[in-house]
């Protein structure tokens, strides 16, 4: 998994990541489970989306898919 | 992964209870368990005016969004807390929300309306800033209810948040806060009611609902916050519910059921001791409160 380039051409699935804001390229297709174990990050704490819509843990990602991995832990406390 | 209720094509899975939900039925599901929060703890009357405590974040929007759709007379309170770069963005997230629904949104502006923002005030009054900031809220959430004549503050904390807290609380045995830690507190001593309608649903069900309702909130987290005690609280309850699903449930509503109903009396007292701050008139425990001695702290220098 490699940091996208500057071509602005995706072939894989383009995935953004916030907090901080960033974008990687994966070789699709692959399972939502899969991406967020390679990416290290527990389901319990982010959600994916794709056009607006929630992808669930077995959903499959394709190449050329835009998906969002959001955070969804905020930290204020009162 | 099919929906529990229909057998439709699922969005999301809820694996403590074990079910998988279509976006109609997990917006339903989410009125229902809110709807049961409220009736359970008799959080809310009918007639209540509701003054909703709204940072333009996911919690607070689902709250005020679930509030208004259950049919409660719910009006948002938006408090700037002057914070560079997010501040901003927060509040317009709160004034759309509002515009969409031709809801009322009440606005306080720390830096305008009493001369200081969180960071430079935190670093005056030499409190962490999100003390300073959990401080300026509760004061002025009350203040504003009291002044707008609502009977009660609804906050959008959620099972996450308060697990964090309960787990913080019990690791320091901080007994006065446990004593507090309701998901109601009653009116007492000037102090509006106090409701937390979200404490059954977590804060990945919150972010859910309004990416499925459409509700475009605040993604970005607060910069005072990053790093704090609080969020790597959520860390290790998310490690521990990832293997062992429930347990976060059970750790907050066990404590509720269990251990909660014993801890009464020193909290009553608590408040039965209050006197009225001789600058605003707050129930305070000293002769001036801790909000008016720290804006009098933030704004020492510009004074």
């Amino acid at each position: 998994m490699e940091p996208s380039g500057s071509t602005g051409h995706h072939d894989g699935v383009k995935v953004l990541l916030r907090n901080p804001r960033r974008e990687l390229e994966v070789a699709g297709p692959l399972r939502v489970h899969a991406l967020l174990e390679r990416l290290d990050l527990n389901r319990e704490s982010v959600l994916v989306i794709i056009g607006g819509t929630l992808v669930p843990g077995d959903g499959l990602l394709h190449d050329h898919d835009e998906v969002e991995i959001r955070p969804v832990i905020s930290g204020g406390s009162g | 992964m099919k929906c529990r209720v229909c057998r439709g094509e699922a969005v999301i899975d809820i694996r403590r209870h074990n079910a998988n939900f279509c976006a109609p039925h997990f917006l339903h599901h989410c009125e229902e368990q809110v709807a049961k929060t409220i009736s359970e703890f008799e959080m809310v009357e009918p007639d209540d005016r509701v003054l909703v405590a709204v940072s333009g974040g996911k919690d607070s929007l689902a709250l005020w969004d679930l509030l208004l759709r259950l049919g409660y007379a719910a009006d948002g309170l938006y408090l700037g807390l002057g914070i560079e770069g997010y501040s901003e963005e927060s509040g317009e997230h709160a004034r759309v929300f509002a515009r969409q629904r031709d809801a009322t949104l009440v606005e306080v502006d720390l830096p305008a309306d009493y001369g200081y923002d969180i960071p430079s005030g935190a670093k005056a009054a030499k409190r962490v800033p999100c003390s300073a900031c959990g401080l300026s809220k509760r004061h002025l959430f009350d203040h504003a209810a009291q002044q707008g004549g609502y009977d009660v503050v609804a906050t959008g904390h959620n099972l996450d948040d308060e697990a964090a807290v309960l787990f913080g609380n019990v690791l320091r045995w901080n007994t006065d806060y446990l004593a507090r830690q309701r998901p109601v507190l009653p009116a007492r001593g000037g102090f509006p009611r106090k409701v937390k309608p979200l404490v059954r649903l977590g804060e990945r069900e919150m972010a859910a609902y309004c990416v499925l309702r459409g509700i475009d909130y605040q993604v970005e987290e607060c910069p005072m916050a990053a790093g704090n005690r609080h969020l790597g609280y959520k860390d290790a309850l998310n490690a521990i519910e990832v293997q062992s699903p429930g347990t976060k449930h059970a750790f907050y509503f066990g404590f509720l059921e269990r251990i909660a109903p014993s801890l009464d009396t020193g909290a009553d007292d608590e408040k039965d001791g209050l006197t009225p701050c001789i600058r605003c008139g707050a129930p305070a425990s000293a002769e001036i409160c801790s909000f008016c001695r720290l804006v009098d702290l933030a704004t020492r220098d510009t004074r």
